[in-house]
């Protein structure tokens, strides 16, 4: 077992009229390897899963654990040791000042001390270099440039390698491939899977494209309401088609509107 | 300009240079705008004066200095990160309660150096000429800080702290507290600025409660005065273009004294007004480089 949620909630606008519950005692254990898909329709809480996770905010009640250890309480930066994540935002990931040798530079250092070596040596580059190539967009020639000087996608692709130089325990995808063109954004998630494959990390990733869901990962999982409301892993996943998968999504939503109609009635 | 008004005009630059380079870490590294700067200026000088005063080896006198200006960024620091005070707001209330706490370091409004030993005296007892070694041992001071500077922001932490004012979210999803960050940045910076006005008040010969007024707006002046003239790529590139832009505000500003037309003469308390013109017209000069179809960026 690699993370476990118990009864995780979440609150936006705690104590005032439009307190809204964005995590409903959320249960949930996620095993080491595990690829998991998240979907839902807006508002389902898939960000705010994540975002607590990352420890964006610590959990308004509920524990989540670590293997062992219960990090519920753990800010955003101490997290960032066993977690790593990417955006949807390209300019998220990357800092538009800095060059791209340096952004990696920050970027394998996640979650250790920072001292007054230099901030990029030699053998870093080496192995900059040798990454970069991996990725065939010709960025091993441009070390020293800024990163402001790349396109949307090539900071994504970016963001995805410096999300992994050290390979985190835990990989999180906030819908990284949205705010890309099609061809980029396939390019993109081909990245992700060969990534993911390679250092067999446990990874949980937010999408809005249900086809993706479907063929990415090894479980799906849908949120509706901040709460888990499908969980589906291995062979039954493979075999679940997207008319399934829409057909499931408009059941429950059903089911909802029927017990409210029956509680109002 | 006369020869002793440049040479003037030089010394000045290049001592109020060191706070310049503070001002650049806050403003620009960090993108924390920190009006601490017109406490933490006096505060240094305050500190220097009563620990020359009291014996203390001038030299030794700065690293006081420097300790106390790091005090007081790291207050201003602490009530934003840990009070969540907007930067602004909190370098103020540092700003204002430093104009009571100079006077309580100086057990008055001020305190005069003169007839006791400061940094340029063993250079002077030593046979060099008084007007020279001003200049020359600022000059090195002020170059000392840059290499420093320059320096430490490829270091590790001065990359983290470069990030910090990039981009937060990411340098925290990177393992770093930027609030540690935030506090070592401001804290540096007014540290580089107490020390700047350790030394004026050596060169002056007294340290005044009310030296500071200003200094935020002569800091940015020469920041944006030697980003625009030196250009800004580059850290090596800006710290250096900053420490020629606070030389180049003090040339402007001695030029502007000595203009005469007519009846109209220029004078001091007419700096405000020239120093606020001079900023506008640094600002512009990129836009009208453009139009003009001058140099292309």
């Amino acid at each position: 077992m690699m993370i476990q949620l118990e009864q995780l909630t979440h609150y936006f606008h705690k104590g005032s009229v439009n307190q809204v519950m964005a995590l409903d005692r959320i249960n949930l254990t996620v095993e080491k390897g595990d690829f998991i898909t998240i979907i839902g329709s807006n508002g389902a809480g898939k960000s705010t899963l994540l975002n607590s996770l990352a420890g964006t905010f610590p959990p308004d009640s509920g524990r989540l654990l670590l293997g062992e250890k219960d990090i519920s309480q753990w800010p955003e930066h101490r997290r960032a040791k066993f977690i790593s994540r990417v955006f949807q935002d390209p300019l998220m990931g990357t800092c538009a000042s800095l060059t791209i040798e340096q952004n990696m530079a920050l970027a394998l250092r996640r979650g250790k001390a920072r001292g007054f070596s230099m901030g990029v040596n030699r053998e870093d580059r080496q192995r900059f270099r040798s990454k970069l190539t991996h990725l065939g967009l010709g960025l091993e020639e441009r070390l020293g440039d800024s990163v402001g000087l790349l396109s949307g996608g090539q900071r994504q692709a970016l963001t995805m390698l410096m999300a992994t130089l050290i390979p985190p325990q835990v990989l999180l995808l906030d819908e990284h491939t949205a705010a890309l063109d099609p061809k980029t954004a396939r390019q993109i998630l081909e990245l992700t899977q060969n990534i993911i494959t390679e250092q067999h990390l446990t990874t949980l990733m937010v999408t809005h494209n249900m086809r993706q869901a479907l063929k990415l990962g090894n479980r799906l999982i849908m949120l509706h309401h901040g709460k888990i409301i499908l969980d589906i892993k291995g062979e039954e996943k493979s075999k679940l088609s997207q008319e399934d998968l829409v057909a499931r999504f408009y059941d429950r939503q059903e089911e909802e509107l029927l017990t409210d109609r029956m509680l109002l009635g | 300009m006369t020869w002793y008004a440049f040479i003037g005009a030089l010394e000045q630059g290049l001592v109020y240079g060191i706070m310049v380079l503070g001002v650049y870490l806050t403003f620009r590294v960090l993108d924390f705008p920190d009006l601490t700067v017109d406490g933490s200026l006096p505060l240094g000088a305050s500190v220097s004066a009563v620990a020359i005063t009291n014996g203390v080896n001038p030299f030794l006198s700065l690293a006081l200095a420097a300790l106390a200006g790091f005090a007081a960024g790291a207050v201003t620091a602490l009530l934003n990160t840990k009070l969540k005070i907007l930067h602004l707001l909190a370098s103020i209330l540092t700003m204002i309660a430093l104009y009571s706490i100079n006077i309580r370091i100086m057990d008055g409004p001020n305190i005069s150096l003169l007839g006791v030993d400061t940094v340029l005296d063993p250079f002077i007892s030593m046979g060099l000429a008084g007007y020279a070694v001003a200049p020359v041992l600022y000059g090195g001071f002020a170059i000392a800080v840059t290499v420093a500077i320059i320096w430490f922001l490829h270091t590790e932490l001065g990359q983290a702290m470069l990030a910090t004012g990039d981009n937060p979210q990411m340098i925290t999803s990177l393992g770093v507290n930027t609030h540690h960050i935030i506090i070592l940045g401001v804290g540096l910076s007014n540290a580089m600025v107490a020390v700047s006005g350790a030394l004026v008040a050596q060169n002056q010969g007294a340290s005044d409660v009310n030296m500071g007024i200003g200094t935020i707006i002569a800091g940015l002046a020469s920041v944006i005065l030697g980003e625009t003239v030196f250009g800004r790529s580059g850290v090596a590139r800006a710290c250096i273009a900053v420490l020629l832009g606070s030389v180049l505000y003090r040339l402007a500003i001695a030029l502007a004294l000595g203009l005469k037309l007519g009846v109209f003469a220029v004078t001091p308390s007419d700096l405000n007004l020239i120093t606020a013109i001079l900023v506008v017209v640094a600002l512009m000069a990129p836009s009208v480089k453009r139009r003009f179809g001058g140099a292309r960026s």
